[in-house]
């Protein structure tokens, strides 16, 4: 496993936009693989903490069991949210072939 | 017309009173954007004629004897990531550019509900994510004390607004200083309450277990006042915390004879010596005021800023993932969906958002969990311990909020780096859940204003406001 | 999730499959809680309305919209962790990051390490104990049309219409270990499943309509040999198509490895209509959902007391139903007829006919063969089929009579079976009239009766057809077979 101190390599900047879903053009891997080097690079700090033992905390507040009854609510009005949606057909929302997607 | 008043609580007081009509107080207040906003650009979207049509319907109201709420009239502008109901919500982001909300944000309803009049979406950081509002697809907010400075970020539109007297009040979110430090560069009192005291329903994600929404005010009793009325459980929200709201504006005239104010011995350096000396005259106002200021030590804080950058961008990443052309927003066409969401996404966010929705994927995939986020959360835990331990010994603590006074356009923008180290002194509270705020104390380099923050443990919200009040009244008193 | 130090289940000689292959299977599946609201938020949990009418912001995963986890829906997947015997625990919840248009988040909230339900067990009614390693909650996905193209499938298709009625509606998916080494097994533990899902009212389960889906993790090996390569099959929409898609995959695994091949990991799909499976897509380039903890929930904590009034309150699941028809009837747990009825729910019907005195076993008899639109109660008094049991194990009717009443009462909803009888002039047949007709039935047809003579026991039906015909269904079979026996020498 990389530890937070080495650089990110372009390999990985390349990578992680495939994960996210952001089509970045090869002079804009090389800035991001740059400036993201140098931010991980700064957060190597935590690495000399010894943190055996802590607890990871997940949420600020320790609240549980936070749930509602099983009762209808208002719902949205179709044709309004469609509206607003880049494509619809038949009261769906519309989308390219899906192709080259896992799932 | 009489002379309208500048606080949000003698707004509604004169309105209520009948000396002014809410019409009197909107239209006054839309001259003044209408003077300056072309300057400034605090707004994304001034909304004048449902301003106007909603202090007529209070006027009639009020004059038909009907009850209105303790807010009726006050005007208040909204950072552009809050939903408001068929008003575009743009999170400053090309895209979002457009996009009616078909529902508001509880924190909208509430303010409704009290009769204050939203006058407008103001801008942002896109999606929230900056110091220095410079990172909005529509143009960067100038700060209304010097416009060759910025306004600090992301809520700089807000704090702008209520600097300029666009508004007396105003809302932002606070993520990791997005309230408090705009709030200190444009020298007015910002408020992050307690994780969970405000709803989060409606605001539109940054970092979900950080992000919390707050007033602008240009007094503590109005912040406080403001503070009040969006705070409480909401079913909407789980992580709504359900607890009682004592009265914050209360708070805010008691005084601080007897409480414990912490000084924090190993406090992370940087911060310019002007600001450094605005924090002492502060102590010293404080105990002449009959506190007692006794030294803390947060050894974790230094590692906050690492946490936090990859705590919020991991989350971040996730919230902005349903960005994706499908049901709402911007798509740009490709000839399958893999590539319309690669194509929508790289051209709808802007360098900074997509900065850190790379850093954030880096950090939750596979083989790099445990190195980045995992230990990114126990080091939020170390920063939490070391907050409730100091707790124990004094009542709250203060610091600066910002290390530097409003910079100038450009100088920091292209460095992540040095952007990311304005947050130092107010990304731990985010972490920790706890309430801070910014109150202005008098300035510092170049005459600009110079804010000190006051932090306080999880609904800690009356401690807070109790030496916010002393600090402003401190502050009122030795200039 | 199959992982081969998980099973230590070994198939018997008689279950390996040809050449001495293990087949090895693990079952994941989904069902959709029948609960009146989503997951997460209020909007209806309703299947085939209108599309794209069962929406909210949090359903459509609108900026700003935040989860609030329905508290029946954990009531009924505790349900579901109590009925497969496993801990029912502290979790929390997860993110699935992935992009799919159906996924309108592009994150599915469900839980990873920490789930609600572990380490439990199902007995098949066969006999065989299947792990199960966890029952979790998580949120289903909108449902995508393609349209154009040739198939109406995904491959080829133009573009593809999303409607998200179903997103967000509460899951449950329980993955079994890889405990299952035949079809059969596999066939077995689904319907018990659903069973045990009807019973408890957790679920549909409708394989049909998709509240019940069932994918398979299948791999296979020789004994003594570490697991295979596994591939999961999904579009499995049937029991039957499930022992289809296993039977196949097993053959082409084998058939893959014998020619030299090695198996890839891969998610297969199942085509019934070529009975074949085909790649869907591979796993090399390995799945990355960046799972964390969902900061818009809370940890869920059930109290002690909830959990056990959750025990307490489980109805009798189908084996303690079976069972209970065994005590009763005698029949085995295996038996068509004690498998419907409790399948049915009819088992309590049947007990309330024997407690009213009627025969066991004949009421388990009518209640199959007669009430299979009745449902689990059905409106027939339970005294009234009593009564009509022992006219026919007295002998008062025959067989074919008992049925006609049957019909007549069921058809009127109750009905005293006595005068039922009486008004259609049947009495029972005294033995001297049976064994005049038996003669006379001999005498027409010396040709089937030398045959049964001479042992061929089919020609036996074209004497008995005359019989009954001849006293109009009067006479009881039993007496007329004895008496042909005893003709017979
Ligand atoms: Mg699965
Ligand atoms: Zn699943």
């Amino acid at each position: 496993m990389t530890t937070s101190g080495s650089p990110i390599s372009a390999a990985d900047v390349a990578k992680v936009a495939r994960l996210a879903r952001l089509d970045i053009d090869n002079a804009h891997i090389e800035h991001f693989t740059e400036q993201l080097g140098k931010v991980m690079a700064h957060f190597a700090d935590i690495d000399a903490l010894n943190l055996d033992g802590v607890t990871p905390m997940t949420q600020p507040y320790p609240l549980v069991n936070v749930m509602r009854d099983d009762v209808e609510m208002p719902t949205l009005d179709t044709d309004e949210v469609l509206a607003a949606a880049p494509a619809a057909e038949e009261r769906r929302f519309r989308v390219p072939p899906i192709i080259g997607i896992e799932g | 017309m009489s002379s309208i008043p500048t606080t949000a609580s003698e707004i509604a007081a004169a309105i209520a009173a009948k000396e002014i009509t809410a019409r009197e107080v909107i239209d006054a207040h839309l001259a003044r954007i209408n003077a300056r906003e072309s300057d400034i650009h605090a707004f994304n979207k001034v909304m004048a004629d449902e301003a106007r049509a909603h202090a007529d319907a209070i006027d009639a109201d009020i004059a038909a004897g009907r009850p209105v709420g303790p807010l009726a009239g006050v005007p208040i502008a909204l950072k552009d990531n809050m939903c408001t109901r068929g008003v575009e919500t743009t999170c400053s982001s090309k895209i979002l550019e457009g996009w009616k909300p078909p529902y508001d944000a509880t924190v909208v309803t509430k303010l409704r509900e009290a009769g204050a009049i939203v006058v407008g979406k103001t801008n942002l950081d896109e999606f929230a994510m900056g110091s220095s509002t410079e990172n909005s697809a529509f143009g960067p907010t100038r700060n209304p004390l010097d416009i060759e400075r910025v306004p600090g970020g992301s809520s700089g539109g807000s704090a702008a607004a209520v600097a300029a007297g666009f508004a007396p009040v105003s809302l932002g979110s606070d993520t990791g200083g997005s309230i408090r430090q705009p709030a200190a560069m444009c020298g007015v009192v910002g408020v992050k309450p307690t994780y969970g005291r405000v709803s989060r329903y409606g605001l539109v994600a940054y970092a979900s277990s950080l992000d919390q929404i707050g007033p602008f005010a240009t007094t503590v009793a109005d912040a406080a006042l403001i503070t009040e009325a969006i705070a409480g459980h909401d079913v909407h929200d789980s992580t709504s915390i359900p607890q009682d709201v004592p009265s914050f504006v209360e708070a805010a005239g008691q005084g601080v004879k007897g409480m414990r104010i912490g000084r924090v011995t190993d406090l992370p350096e940087g911060a310019e010596p002007e600001v450094t000396a605005r924090l002492n005259a502060a102590f010293a106002a404080l105990e002449a005021a009959g506190a007692e200021i006794v030294d803390v030590q947060l050894p974790s804080l230094s590692y906050a800023l690492t946490a936090y950058y990859l705590i919020a961008p991991a989350e971040a990443s996730s919230n902005l993932a349903r960005f994706d052309g499908v049901r709402f927003g911007l798509r740009v066409n490709a000839p399958d969906t893999n590539a319309m969401y690669g194509a929508t996404r790289a051209a709808g966010f802007g360098d900074e958002v997509q900065r850190r929705i790379m850093l954030g994927t880096y950090a939750l995939s596979a083989g790099y969990y445990d190195a980045y986020y995992g230990k990114a959360l126990k080091v939020r835990r170390l920063i939490a311990d070391d907050f409730n331990r100091a707790y124990e010994k004094v009542d709250v603590i203060l610091t600066p909020t910002s290390p530097v006074v409003a910079f100038k356009f450009g100088e920091k923008v292209d460095d992540p780096m040095s952007m990311y180290l304005c947050d130092i002194y107010t990304i731990p509270t985010n972490l920790a859940g706890h309430p801070g705020m910014s109150v202005p104390f008098g300035t510092g380099a170049h005459g600009l204003p110079v804010g000190i923050q006051v932090l306080a443990p999880a609904l800690g919200e009356v401690p807070m406001f109790r030496v916010g009040g002393a600090l402003e009244a401190a502050a009122g008193g030795a200039q | 999730m199959s992982d081969s130090t998980l099973s230590s289940v070994v198939a018997t000689e008689d279950q390996l499959l040809e050449g001495g292959w293990e087949l090895v299977v693990g079952l994941e599946v989904h069902v959709e809680l029948a609960t009146k609201t989503k997951l997460f938020s209020g909007s209806p949990n309703r299947f085939g309305d209108e599309p794209n009418v069962n929406i909210d912001p949090v359903t459509l995963g609108l900026p700003g919209a935040l989860p609030v986890l329905n508290k029946h829906a954990v009531e009924l997947a505790m349900r579901i962790g109590a009925a497969l015997n496993c801990t029912i625990q502290e979790c929390i919840f997860h993110r699935k990051n992935y992009f799919y248009p159906d996924q309108p988040k592009a994150y599915q909230i469900s839980q990873y390490d920490l789930p609600l339900n572990a380490d439990g067990y199902l007995d098949l009614p066969s006999g065989t104990r299947i792990g199960i390693e966890r029952a979790h909650m998580e949120e289903d996905t909108g449902k995508s049309t393609h349209v154009g193209g040739s198939t109406g499938r995904i491959h080829g298709s133009d573009y593809s219409l999303m409607d998200f009625n179903r997103a967000g509606v509460p899951l449950v998916e329980i993955v079994s270990r890889p405990d299952i080494r035949t079809s059969e097994h596999a066939k077995e533990y689904v319907a018990e499943l659903r069973a045990i899902l009807e019973v408890i009212g957790a679920s549909d389960a409708k394989m049909e309509e998709g509240s019940m889906r069932v994918d398979a993790n299948v791999s296979v090996h020789k004994l003594g040999t570490p697991f295979g390569t596994r591939c999961e099959i999904k579009n499995v929409n049937s029991i039957r198509a499930l022992g289809r898609a296993i039977d196949y995959e097993a053959r082409r695994q084998i058939d893959v490895i014998d020619s030299g091949g090695v198996i890839r990991q891969e998610t297969r799909h199942w085509d019934d209509a070529e009975g074949r499976t085909h790649t869907l897509r591979t796993k090399e380039d390995a799945d990355d959902y960046r799972y964390f903890p969902e900061p818009d929930l809370v940890t869920l904590s059930p109290s002690a007391e909830w959990i056990q009034s959750v025990r307490d309150n489980l109805p009798p699941l189908p084996a303690a139903r079976r069972a209970m028809l065994k005590e009763l009837t005698g029949y085995d747990t295996q038996s068509e007829a004690i498998i419907v009825a409790v399948e049915r729910g009819q088992h309590e019907y049947v007990k309330a006919i024997a407690d009213a005195g009627g025969d066991a076993v004949k009421a388990l008899i009518y209640v199959t063969q007669a009430f299979a639109e009745a449902g689990a109660n059905p409106a027939v008094p339970a005294k009234d089929i009593a009564a009509l049991t022992i006219l026919e194990r007295d002998g008062k009717l025959s067989a074919t009579q008992a049925k006609q009443v049957l019909a007549d009462i069921v058809a009127n909803g109750g009905g005293d079976a006595a005068a039922i009888a009486a008004a259609k002039g049947f009495e029972a047949m005294d033995t001297s009239a049976i064994e005049a007709m038996v003669d006379e039935a001999i005498a027409a047809d010396p040709d089937a009766w030398a045959k049964y003579c001479a042992g061929e026991e089919k020609a036996a039906g074209a004497i008995v057809g005359k019989i009954m015909k001849a006293s109009k269904g009067k006479a009881d079979g039993k007496v007329v077979n004895a008496i042909m026996q005893a003709r017979r020498g």
